[in-house]
């Protein structure tokens, strides 16, 4: 019983930071079709926010805050430097944009900071644990699924009950249509910019919260894991992209519980072999994004 | 109320309208005729702020709107329904119709009002508000882009081919709602290839052939000229 409960919280943990993950980096691929590489620098950002801001004495909220408010405003900043220039040029011109800001910042984090590991503060409840029938885990597995709950309704919120968030939905499947309504181009983009920046902020502060440091590549790992998560999921699809999330969870805390000491070190390899199985038997991904609505 | 004059759509070095003019008086039902690549839907589109125009201009009211962006065209008051009939197919049918109203959006209670005119002339969309426009059939997804273009309350309606794939039952249909649309004082400009319907309906007419207009006149007199069908065929 210990076991199972335990086994449940880990893949809800790490399952719904992977769902935010995956849904920061599918917002911005539903409607623009391309990929941001910038995403991961985005929690380096807030890390490194929270390092930045740990002398100031400041209650730990509020940092958080402040961390999830640069996470943001540097998500707006990828649109305006790396998207908006080339955006209506060529799509690969935005991806060598993408990953240029993306080492930009990295490069920044070296070279103004340190390359090496530097310590996030983390309030006291982050490093405790308790007992869930017979099961120790810690508290910060119970506060990401909680926060990921709370985030996914938001979201699922915003995109089905507001004019903001409808109106998304109608750029991810037309763009120009959209526009032709009178939603503007801009705002829109932005707007998803901002909200793909706010959960990658939310994001890091959890992710961080696992090691207790910040290194100017900590955004690699979220990365990838938004990337196959959505590519499971369903690259178009915001349901796909959380679904992809916690299926990607569950294949690693599975491997995680099952793999021999000396198979554990080759996870990766396992996971990826389920992932390619998977693309096998659903190219598409598991759920299909909206039909592009075009007639010939 | 609609001007455009010397109007060139190029993709590349392909010019697809090659410098037109032609005018859309207030309440006046005007239609665009002409064969597959004959430039009717470029210069749909580039009206739309969908493409670039290559030389010419586009006045609205007298208001200049050459270089505007499809978001600005909509808001001077003239809106689109392209050939494509692009409606949001995963968002449900009353979403696909407050997306149309964005431009209003702080206004709910007039949104509401012509929200209701629309459910009027079109029942069916009354009774399918809660389902993904996807599940439309072609008939209703057009009456659906047609309601949505109205909820934006324009001067001036572009329709590029409303009757392009639709059962001959479901095109009478459309044909009678642009007639009530018509009567109701508002301007439209109707792009088809359907001759004897839109003519039927029509005000005015223009025939384009390879980017250029090659006759211009009333419904009837455009109807009379012998060599109508030549411009389609070619000869």
């Amino acid at each position: 019983m210990a076991f199972t409960i335990q086994f449940v919280i880990d893949v809800l943990s790490l399952g719904g930071a992977y769902a935010l993950m995956a849904l920061g980096l599918v917002i911005i691929y539903g409607i623009l079709r391309l990929v941001n590489f910038a995403y991961g620098e985005l929690i380096m950002v807030a890390g490194y926010t929270m390092f930045l801001a740990s002398g100031s004495g400041l209650p730990w909220i509020v940092m958080a805050v402040l961390a999830v408010a640069m996470a943001i405003l540097f998500g707006i900043l990828t649109d305006y430097i790396a998207f908006r220039p080339v955006r209506a040029k060529s799509v690969t011109a935005v991806l060598i944009t993408s990953f240029a800001f993306s080492n930009l910042l990295q490069n920044a984090a070296l070279l103004f900071i340190s390359p090496r590991p530097r310590n996030v503060p983390l309030p006291a409840v982050f490093s405790q644990t308790v007992s869930i029938g017979g099961a120790i885990t810690p508290v910060r597995n119970l506060i990401t699924i909680a926060a990921s709950i709370v985030l996914l309704a938001a979201v699922a919120f915003l995109m089905r009950r507001t004019t903001l968030g409808i109106a998304m939905r109608a750029a991810a499947t037309n763009f120009t249509m959209a526009r032709m309504l009178g939603v503007p181009a801009n705002l829109i983009i932005s707007s998803a910019f901002a909200l793909s920046g706010f959960l990658a902020g939310v994001v890091g502060i959890l992710w961080i919260g696992r090691i207790g440091t910040v290194v100017p590549g900590i955004g690699l790992e979220p990365l990838l894991v938004a990337f196959i998560a959505t590519v499971i999921g369903g690259m178009r699809s915001l349901p796909g992209a959380v679904v992809g999330g916690f299926l990607l969870a569950l294949i690693d805390t599975t491997l995680n519980y099952t793999l021999s000491q000396d198979l554990l070190k080759f996870r990766d390899a396992f996971t990826f072999s389920l992932v390619i199985l998977i693309l096998l038997w659903r190219p598409e991904g598991l759920i299909k994004g909206p039909a592009s609505g075009q007639r010939t | 109320m609609l001007d455009v004059r010397d109007l060139s759509v190029s993709y590349g070095t392909i010019r697809a309208v090659r410098g037109i003019s032609f005018t859309v008086g207030k309440g006046e039902l005007v239609s665009l005729l002409g064969a597959n690549g004959a430039g009717k839907s470029s210069t749909i589109k580039c009206i739309a702020g969908a493409l670039k125009a290559s030389g010419g201009t586009i006045t609205l009211d007298g208001r200049d709107i050459t270089a505007a962006s499809p978001e600005q065209v909509v808001r001077a008051g003239l809106a689109t329904v392209p050939e494509t009939r692009d409606v949001f197919p995963d968002l449900t049918v009353s979403e696909n119709l407050m997306l149309g109203a964005y431009i209003h959006r702080r206004d709910p209670a007039g949104n509401r009002e012509n929200l209701d005119r629309l459910h009027t002339l079109f029942p069916r969309l009354a009774e399918r508000a809660h389902q993904p426009a996807g599940t439309l059939s072609g008939g209703e997804q057009q009456m659906l882009v047609i309601a949505r273009a109205l909820m934006s309350r324009p001067g001036v309606l572009l329709l590029d081919e409303p009757s392009l794939g639709l059962a001959p039952a479901i095109v009478e249909r459309i044909f009678e709602m642009i007639e009530t649309l018509k009567k109701s004082g508002l301007t439209i400009l109707l792009v088809e290839q359907n001759v004897n319907q839109a003519l039927a309906v029509a005000d005015r007419a223009y025939v384009m052939r390879l980017g250029a207009i090659v006759a211009a006149g009333t419904a009837d007199e455009i109807r009379s000229t012998s060599d109508l069908s030549a411009h389609y065929l070619g000869g």
